[in-house]
């Protein structure tokens, strides 16, 4: 976010805004308008399962709709956290996400460093590898993963859904971790050394802490993924007590719906997926969109 | 005089260590190559030689799969149904990516034509919907368009379509997939946007300027001038859009749940589903899913040459 908010303000320049400010054209005034619309139809789903999450069942269901929150309650969010099955999904995604980040950033870590700081033969073909497998979906690959989850004695499991989010995550997470690595000289490595550190403790001391950011981006990429995750996990936890929290919402809303669906409970078990994912997303957006299609337009 | 030797000595003593040791990026390479053959590759290979086989019910409970050749491609791909799921997936992709890129253009666009403090707003909502998790999302639109109480129903009535009292959007195809729709563009308009907009900031100030100058109004600066800078982003979103926008599983998955007919409304992935985990026919899934694999790996091919390129930069 910051990343954006920052390009606009510097590529602006000072005099051009005054320019601007300086007369009252219609026609800008007509697009702020429009701009203002579509910044609240785009945000209204968002709202509505907020405000939903804290408005009494009953009001939902009358037959005019209230937009704003007259009649906040928090009963919905407390019953969801009191739910035991969402307890129970909550530490399943717990543990998958945080297995998932662990492994994928130290693998991701070594195979960015191999293919930032050597030019070695296999290393062209492995960023090729690498860069297709991460456009595979998961739709062409779940029936075969679940067969083998099932023969490996793994469905269920959180080391065996947890070893396919790696597998899934560790091309973007190297493509984007090299970039890191890569705006590190080594020459400051090389300098170290030459004052009298060794290697490793070089590396250690010098290197590491410089890439704390781009791990710490990385991290977070993963966790919003692996806790995002519905494909996959659909398939390799069929059963009810190894739900991770997206499965477990689409299993509430279907149980909901056999009693007439509780809509507040159901935007507040929604709510509280989301605000996690939402908190950490704006951190690291930035990032994630250069990581996509930086350098688009360079030059 | 001490100094100056180890400062000689010490760069060409590592370049020569790292010649030495050519075998260390190979064994950091080692986990990541390892969790991919795992998670990734296995089921790739187990997904090829069991598309070549007969594998049903009777292998999963213990019977040897037999060598078919390439019959379960010759059924599968004769079959006709199957064929209208690829029609509609294709339609289905190709729609939503078009709409998403035109919509996202239009906000980005329109973002730099408006008071800064009314583009911090949009910005900021447009994160909002790319940050919300997709099966909350969708839940969010079975509840917008839930024909009982649901919202967009209510405001048809007040606007006087009388007859959207109760309609049932997710209980028939055509209305399923126009919710559809909305869902994934909503989600993947913001992405969009935000790239194209990070792109026409990257437009330089004094190539506007010029234009200026010469006297091109703002409608010629747009299409002559920006445009063609930014064209580069755009195809690459588009690309983007196009692939993500055929891997929709999940959210015709989650949709369907609200009662929609299941075999008029499957779209790719979840044919692949209902053939392999609802009628055991794993030979007839894996030869789909390699279909949707291949054509995965054709329609990335730019991109990835596109990632590449930026590698040797």
């Amino acid at each position: 976010m910051s990343a954006v908010l920052t390009d606009t303000a510097t590529v602006t320049p000072p005099g051009r805004v005054l320019l601007r400010r300086q007369r009252v054209r219609p026609g800008k005034v007509l697009l702020s308008v429009l701009g203002l619309v579509l910044a609240l139809v785009w945000v209204f789903p968002v709202y509505w399962m907020m405000l939903s999450a804290v408005t009494p069942d009953a009001i939902l269901g009358s037959v005019t709709p209230s937009f704003l929150p007259w009649n906040f309650t928090l009963s919905n969010l407390e019953s969801v956290l009191t739910d035991s099955g969402f307890l129970n999904a909550l530490g399943m995604s717990l543990m998958v996400t945080g297995l998932t980040i662990v492994l994928v950033l130290a693998f991701a870590f070594f195979a960015a460093l191999a293919i930032s700081r050597w030019r070695f033969r296999g290393r062209k073909s492995f960023i090729l590898t690498v860069l297709f497998i991460q456009m595979l979906p998961a739709e062409g690959l779940f029936i075969a993963q679940y067969q083998m989850m099932s023969s490996l004695g793994l469905l269920n499991q959180v080391i065996g859904i947890s070893a396919l989010y790696v597998a899934m995550l560790i091309p973007f997470t190297v493509w984007m971790l090299r970039g890191f690595v890569a705006g590190v000289p080594i020459e400051l490595e090389e300098a170290a050394m030459v004052d009298g550190l060794s290697r490793p403790r070089a590396f250690l001391r010098i290197t590491f802490p410089l890439l704390a950011p781009g791990l710490i981006a990385s991290g977070v990429y993963a966790f919003l993924q692996a806790w995002n995750e519905f494909t996959t996990a659909l398939v390799i936890l069929p059963a009810e007590s190894a739900q991770t929290l997206p499965i477990w919402l689409r299993s509430f809303l279907s149980a909901s719906a056999n009693r007439g669906i509780n809509w507040a409970e159901v935007m507040a078990a929604s709510t509280l997926i989301a605000v996690p994912v939402i908190v950490f997303f704006l951190f690291v957006q930035g990032r994630m969109t250069s990581g996509l299609v930086s350098g688009a337009v360079k030059g | 005089m001490a100094t100056t030797t180890t400062k000689s000595v010490g760069p060409d003593d590592i370049a020569i260590r790292r010649r030495r040791k050519p075998a260390t990026p190979y064994i950091l390479l080692i986990p990541a190559v390892a969790a991919l053959l795992i998670g990734l590759g296995y089921p790739v290979y187990w997904q090829v030689v069991t598309s070549l086989q007969e594998y049903g019910l009777l292998q999963q409970f213990g019977a040897p799969p037999v060598f078919v050749g390439l019959d379960n491609f010759a059924r599968v791909f004769t079959d006709s149904e199957v064929w209208f799921v690829v029609a509609k997936s294709v339609a289905f992709c190709l729609v939503n990516a078009a709409l998403t890129v035109g919509i996202g253009l239009g906000l980005a666009v329109l973002m730099r034509a408006v008071h800064s403090w009314v583009r911090i707003t949009m910005q900021i909502t447009l994160l909002l919907a790319w940050a919300t998790p997709l099966v909350a999302a969708v839940t969010v639109f079975r509840w917008l368009f839930d024909y009982r109480t649901g919202v967009v129903n209510w405001l048809l009535v007040q606007v006087g379509a009388d007859g959207m009292g109760g309609y049932n959007w997710l209980g028939q195809a055509w209305t399923f997939f126009l919710v559809a729709s909305f869902v994934v563009i909503w989600m993947s308009v913001p992405f969009v946007a935000m790239s194209i907009y990070a792109g026409l900031t990257q437009v330089s100030e004094e190539v506007l300027e010029a234009a200026r100058i010469d006297g091109a109004g703002p409608r010629q600066i747009l299409w002559q001038i920006i445009m063609p800078l930014v064209r580069p982003v755009i195809a690459i979103v588009l690309l983007l859009q196009i692939i993500w926008d055929l891997r929709v599983f999940a959210q015709i998955r989650l949709l369907q749940d609200a009662g929609a007919p299941i075999s008029e409304t499957n779209l790719l992935g979840n044919y692949i589903y209902q053939l392999g985990m609802g009628q055991q026919s794993f030979g007839g899934a894996a030869a789909v899913s390699l279909f949707v694999l291949v054509l995965t790996m054709v329609l990335s091919g730019p991109y990835v040459r596109y990632l590449m390129k930026e590698d040797a930069a």
